[in-house]
C-alpha cells in the first residue's frame, strides 16, 4: 500500500524518533511510505485553543500535501492529529473555507488514520514482527481512545510483541492532564491530574510507559522526569519498530 | 410592555429562527414490549426489591391476610392507616387499631400511626419500582408517605418486566409515585444510606397468583 | 421587546449581576486555592470514584443503554426544536387541570413572582425541594430579603444552608464535605440536635429527618424545581431520594414549581426512556427511590394550589446558538460531573457558577454570556478542561460537551481584541502555512539545545511556560528534525534496510 506519512509538528521538530518508527515498521511490512514536503501542522492547537480562522491555511495546506489520490492511506503517530484531521478540519472549512475546501478535507479525512487504526484495521496485522524485552505499560492518550475509539487496537500490537512485559495502568483512561494549552491555562489542575498519572505508573514499576502520542507522552515524560522516576516514555511505534536485530535504545528519556 | 409570557415565547421563536435545525425523528430502538414468564418476573423483581433493602414477602391471595398480618405484628405496628378502597379482608389477620383515611385528615395526625397498608397500581422487576396513583386502594400520596412503615400489597400480574411496560400502564392525569426501596440519600460521601423522610421499611407483599 | 413578524433578534443573556450565574474570579485563580485543600481533594475523589464505579455497573446492565441514549437526545433535540408549541401545550394542559402557569423573562422575575404567591398565602416560611433553578435565580436569598424563611428539606442542600455555604455538586451539593464535617454542622447548627450525634451516615440522616419533619407537616408553601414537564398531559415529574420531594410536594396546601423552559418533554411516553437514563447516570441506581408525578391539582389529595413558573434567563439566547443549545438537553444528572478528571480535582466552587463541571463551563457562558464585563469569569470556564471526552462518553443525553467547549473557546477569541496569545497564534499560522518558512523555524528551535541542562532536559522556561515548567522537564530538541532525515542518506539507507528486514518474514501476518 502506498501510505502518506504525516509527521505532525511535533513529531516533526521535537519527537522525530517516533516518525522514524513508524516509517519505517510499515517499510518493514511492505508497504511504501511517502512524505509529502508540503506538510506542516494540522491546526489542532489553534482550533483547540479557540482560533478557527486562523488554521484554514494549515487545513488546506494538509487536504493539498496528502489529497493525491494515488495515496491509499494517511497515517500519523498521533491520536489527536488524527481526531482533529478527522472532527475538526470539516468543521473549520464548513465554517471558513471554500467548498471545494471542504469536499477536499471530507476526502482526505476518510482515508486518514492513526497508527494502530493502519495497522489492525486498514493493514489487518498484529503481530509486527517486534521484539521488545522490557516491562511495558500503555497509557490509552484520551483522543485515541474517546475520539477515534482504537479501543484495544495499541494492547492487541503490544501483546504480539516478542519479549514484552506487558502491565496494566491502574486508572489508565484518566487524562494525563496535557490537553494541549490546557496545560499552560490551567497549570496548576493540570499538574494535579498529572501527579495522579505518575503516581500510576510509577506503581506498575514499568520501564517504559508508551502511548500512541508524543504530545501526552512529552507531558507524561517531563512529569516523570523531573520526579526522577527510572519509567521512561516511549512511542508505541518504537516498540512496534524494534527488533532483535534493530533493536531501540533506551537510554535517552525522548518519545 | 408586552407580558413576560408573549416576550419569551417570542424570543424563542426569535432563536429558533436565528438558528434553524432540521426536524427530529426520535429512534426508539430501545427494548419494549418485553414479557417474561411469571417465574422470572418474580424473581427479577424479588432479588431488586432486595437489592434496595426493601423487604419481600411473596405469598398466594388467599394467604394475603395472614401475611399483611405478621408483617404488622412483626414490626409492632399498633396504630395503622388505610385508604378507603382498601380490601378489607387484607386486613382480617390484623388485631390493633385500623385507621381509614380521608380527604380531612391533617397530614400532622398521619404522624401518628406506625404503619400504612395499600395495594399499587403497577410494578418494574427490573428496576424493583411499585407505582402509586392514587386509586381507592393506594389513597392520597401523604398516606403512604408520612407513617414510618409501608406495607404495600403487589399482584404479579401487574408487574411488568421493564420500564417501559410499567409507564404504558399509568394513567397520566392521576398523581402518581414511583418507589424503589425505602427513603434513601446519596448526600453523604455519595454512598447509598437507607431511611431519610420518607418510610424508612417498605414491605412488599408479592400475591403470586393474583 | 422581542418580535417575529421583522427580523429575529438575539434574545439576551441573564442579566448581569443577578442569580448564581458568575464567580468573582477566573477559574484558574479559583482551582488554584480548591487545589490546595487537601481534605476537599480526598472527599471529592472518594466520592466521585465511588459513584463512577456504581454508574458503569448499572449503565453496563443494560443492553440496550446506547438505544436509550439516541433516544433520549432525540426527545431533547425535538423538544427544543418545538419549544413555543411544547411550552403553549404545556401550558394549556396545566390551566385545564387547576394551575396557573407564570412566566419570568429572567432570575429577578421569578423571584418575584414566587414572593408574591408565598406572600398570598399569609405564610412567611417556604419548605423547598432541592432545584437548579431556584439556585440559579438566588430564590432563597431574595426571600429573605423580603423576609420569607426558605427551609431546605434535602439533605445535601440542608448541609450547606446550614453552614452557609454553596452548593459545590449539581446531584450532591456537599459534597466537598466528609461525614465528619457534616456531623460537626449539625452539632453547631440543629437546634436540640442529640450532643452524642456520631458521624455515622444514617444517623446524620436520622438527625436531619427529626429536625425537618416538623417543618413538612405545618408549612402551608412548598416551592420545587422539576425535572420534566410533559407537554401532552401538563405532568410534572421530581426525581429525588429522600422523601423530602414528596413530602413537599404532597403535604402543603400550595405548591410553586418553578422550572426552566428547556424542562419540557413532548409526551408522557417519554418519561419510559428519562426514568432509565437520569438515575442510572446520576446516583448510579437502576431507579431512584422517589419519582413524583402530577398534573395540576387533584382534589382531596395534595396541594390544592398549584403554580408553575417558566423560566427563560438566559435559556433563550443558548438556543439561538446552533452548536451551543445542545447543552439545553441537559438533564441534571452530573454524570459529567463525576467523570471529569478537572472537577474531580478542583471541586464545583472554582466554576463560581449554579452549574459547575463540564456541563457547567458549556451551560453557564451561554446562560450569562462570556463577556458582559472587562475579564469576565465566565470567560474562562470553555478553558476549565482537557478536552479528554469523559464527559460525553458519560452524558445519557449524548451532548457532545468537548466539541461545545472547543466552540465556546472559538465564541471567545472572537470576541476579544488582540490578545498576546491571538498574535502569537497568528504567528504560528503564518510560518506552519508555508513550510520553507516552517523548515526555518524548526531550525531555530534546535537552538533550544543550548539552554538545556547536562541531562538532555529543560527544567525551566519563561512565561508562560512556566506553568508548565513547575513541574515538568522538556526534552531539548533533537539535532535533526524528521523531514531532514527522511531526505538524508542515512534515512534512506534505513528504510531500504528496513524493506528487507529479516523480521520481515512475519510481515504481513493477519489477525487471528
Amino acid at each position: 500500500m502506498r501510505i502518506g506519512l504525516f509527521a505532525t509538528c511535533l513529531g516533526d521538530t521535537l519527537f522525530p524518533d517516533a516518525v522514524k518508527a513508524t516509517a519505517i515498521l510499515l517499510t518493514r511490512l511492505g508497504h511504501e511510505v511517502v512524505f509529502p514536503p508540503g506538510q506542516t501542522c494540522c491546526g489542532q492547537m489553534h482550533i483547540n485553543t479557540g482560533y478557527q480562522r486562523e488554521p484554514v491555511p494549515l487545513v488546506r495546506n494538509f487536504a493539498d500535501a496528502f489529497g493525491d489520490a494515488s495515496i491509499e492511506a494517511v497515517v500519523m503517530p498521533s491520536g489527536s492529529c488524527a481526531g482533529s484531521v478527522r472532527h475538526q478540519h470539516p468543521i473549520v472549512a464548513e465554517r471558513y473555507g471554500e467548498p471545494a475546501l471542504r469536499a477536499g478535507v471530507d476526502a482526505v479525512a476518510a482515508k486518514t488514520y492513526e497508527l494502530s487504526e493502519l495497522l489492525v484495521d486498514v493493514l489487518g496485522v498484529t503481530r509486527v514482527g517486534a521484539y521488545f524485552p522490557h516491562r511495558v505499560t500503555y497509557h490509552p492518550t484520551c483522543h485515541s481512545l474517546r475520539m477515534l475509539r482504537v479501543g484495544d487496537k495499541p494492547l492487541r500490537l503490544l501483546r504480539e510483541v516478542e519479549g514484552i512485559d506487558l502491565v496494566e495502568l491502574p486508572g489508565a483512561d484518566s487524562c494525563c492532564g496535557f490537553g494541549g494549552t490546557f496545560a499552560l491555562k490551567n497549570a496548576e489542575t493540570s499538574t494535579a491530574m498529572l501527579h495522579d498519572k505518575s503516581d500510576n505508573i510509577t506503581a506498575t514499576g514499568a520501564d517504559v510507559c508508551t502511548a500512541g502520542d508524543s504530545s501526552c507522552l512529552m507531558h507524561i515524560g517531563g512529569g516523570l522526569s523531573r520526579i526522577r522516576s527510572r519509567t521512561r516514555t516511549l512511542h508505541l511505534a518504537r516498540i512496534l519498530a524494534a527488533t532483535r536485530t534493530t533493536p531501540d535504545v533506551l537510554t535517552e528519556a525522548s518519545v | 410592555m408586552s407580558s413576560a409570557r408573549d416576550t419569551v415565547l417570542g424570543r424563542i421563536r426569535d432563536a429558533l429562527a436565528l438558528a434553524p435545525t432540521p426536524p427530529v425523528v426520535v429512534p426508539r430502538a430501545y427494548r419494549t414490549g418485553r414479557a417474561l414468564p411469571d417465574d422470572e418476573r418474580l424473581a427479577l423483581f424479588t432479588e431488586r426489591l432486595l437489592d434496595y433493602k426493601a423487604r419481600v414477602h411473596p405469598c398466594t391471595a388467599d394467604r394475603t391476610a395472614e401475611v399483611v398480618g405478621e408483617v404488622l405484628r412483626e414490626h409492632g405496628a399498633r396504630r395503622i392507616g388505610v385508604p378507603a378502597g382498601l380490601d378489607a379482608r387484607w386486613l382480617a389477620g390484623y388485631e390493633g387499631e385500623v385507621r381509614q383515611d380521608h380527604a380531612d385528615v391533617p397530614p400532622a395526625r398521619l404522624d401518628a400511626l406506625d404503619a400504612v397498608v395499600t395495594g399499587s397500581a403497577a410494578a418494574c422487576a427490573e428496576t424493583g419500582t411499585i407505582f402509586l396513583d392514587g386509586s381507592p386502594d393506594q389513597g392520597r400520596r401523604a398516606l403512604s408517605l408520612v407513617p414510618d412503615l409501608h406495607v404495600c400489597v403487589v399482584d404479579l400480574s401487574t408487574v411488568e418486566a421493564g420500564v417501559p411496560e410499567a409507564v404504558a400502564r399509568l394513567v397520566p392525569e392521576r398523581p402518581t409515585t414511583l418507589i424503589s426501596g425505602p427513603s434513601a440519600t446519596s448526600d453523604i460521601e455519595l454512598e447509598r444510606v437507607e431511611g431519610v423522610h420518607g418510610p424508612r421499611t417498605l414491605v412488599v407483599v408479592i400475591r403470586t397468583d393474583a | 421587546m422581542s418580535t417575529f413578524l421583522g427580523m429575529p433578534a438575539p434574545p439576551p443573556r441573564s442579566p448581569y449581576g443577578t442569580g448564581n450565574l458568575r464567580g468573582d474570579r477566573a477559574f484558574p485563580r479559583a482551582a488554584r486555592d480548591e487545589l490546595g485543600n487537601d481534605q476537599l481533594r480526598r472527599n471529592l475523589g472518594r466520592a466521585t470514584g465511588t459513584i463512577r464505579a456504581k454508574r458503569l455497573n448499572v449503565t453496563g446492565e443494560l443492553p440496550d443503554w446506547e438505544a436509550l441514549r439516541d433516544a433520549g437526545s432525540a426527545i431533547k433535540t425535538d423538544a427544543m426544536n418545538r419549544l413555543p408549541e411544547l411550552l403553549e401545550q404545556l401550558e394549556r394542559r396545566v390551566t385545564e387541570r387547576g394551575g396557573t402557569v407564570h412566566w419570568a423573562r429572567d432570575a429577578a422575575e421569578a423571584n418575584t413572582i414566587v414572593a408574591r404567591l408565598v406572600r398570598a398565602t399569609g405564610s412567611d416560611e417556604v419548605i423547598k425541594v432541592k432545584s437548579m433553578a431556584t439556585q440559579e435565580t438566588g430564590l432563597n436569598e431574595y426571600l429573605e430579603s423580603v423576609g420569607i424563611t426558605p427551609y431546605e428539606t434535602d439533605l445535601a442542600e440542608l448541609i450547606v444552608q446550614l453552614a452557609d455555604d454553596k452548593p459545590s455538586h449539581i446531584l450532591v451539593p456537599a459534597i466537598h464535605r466528609n461525614r465528619d464535617e457534616i456531623r460537626q454542622i449539625f452539632l453547631d447548627r440543629i437546634p436540640g440536635v442529640d450532643p452524642e450525634l456520631d458521624n455515622v451516615p444514617a444517623h446524620l440522616a436520622a438527625a436531619a429527618r427529626s429536625y425537618l419533619r416538623e417543618k413538612f407537616l405545618t408549612t402551608k408553601v412548598a416551592v420545587s424545581g422539576a425535572n420534566f414537564g410533559i407537554a401532552e398531559t401538563g405532568t410534572l415529574a421530581v426525581v429525588e431520594s429522600e422523601g423530602n420531594g414528596r413530602m413537599c410536594l404532597t403535604l402543603p396546601n400550595t405548591l410553586i414549581t418553578v422550572m426552566g423552559i428547556e424542562k419540557v418533554l413532548p409526551r408522557y411516553q417519554d418519561l419510559e426512556v428519562f426514568f432509565q437514563l437520569l438515575p442510572r447516570s446520576s446516583t448510579g441506581e437502576r431507579m431512584n427511590p422517589y419519582t413524583s408525578l402530577w398534573t395540576g391539582v387533584t382534589p382531596g389529595d395534595g396541594p390544592q394550589h398549584f403554580h408553575l413558573v417558566l423560566l427563560d434567563n438566559g435559556r433563550t439566547a443558548a438556543l439561538a446558538d446552533v452548536i451551543g443549545r445542545a447543552a439545553l438537553n441537559c438533564i441534571r444528572c452530573s454524570a459529567c460531573l463525576n467523570v471529569c478528571p478537572v472537577y474531580e480535582r478542583t471541586g464545583g466552587h472554582a466554576y463560581g457558577s449554579t452549574y459547575p463541571g463540564p456541563i457547567g463551563a458549556v451551560l453557564t457562558p451561554q446562560l450569562a454570556g462570556m463577556h458582559a464585563a472587562k475579564d469576565d469569569p465566565n470567560s474562562s470556564l470553555p478553558y476549565a478542561s482537557s478536552l479528554c471526552g469523559a464527559c460525553f462518553d458519560a452524558c445519557p443525553v449524548k451532548i457532545d460537551i468537548p466539541s461545545l467547549l472547543v466552540e465556546l473557546r472559538h465564541q471567545h477569541t472572537e470576541q476579544t481584541g488582540l490578545t498576546p496569545e491571538k498574535l502569537a497564534m497568528k504567528a504560528a499560522a503564518a510560518v506552519m502555512r508555508r513550510p520553507s518558512l516552517y523548515a526555518a523555524a524548526q531550525k531555530a528551535s534546535a537552538l533550544g539545545r543550548v539552554v538545556a541542562g547536562r541531562d538532555g532536559t529543560i527544567s525551566r522556561l519563561p512565561p508562560p511556560l512556566s506553568g508548565w515548567s513547575d513541574s515538568r522537564d522538556t526534552a531539548a530538541p533533537p539535532r535533526e528534525t524528521f523531514r531532514s532525515w527522511f531526505a538524508s542518506e542515512e534515512g534512506r539507507a534505513t528504510l531500504r534496510a528496513a524493506a528487507t528486514d529479516p523480521n520481515s518474514e512475519q510481515k504481513g501476518e493477519e489477525t487471528a
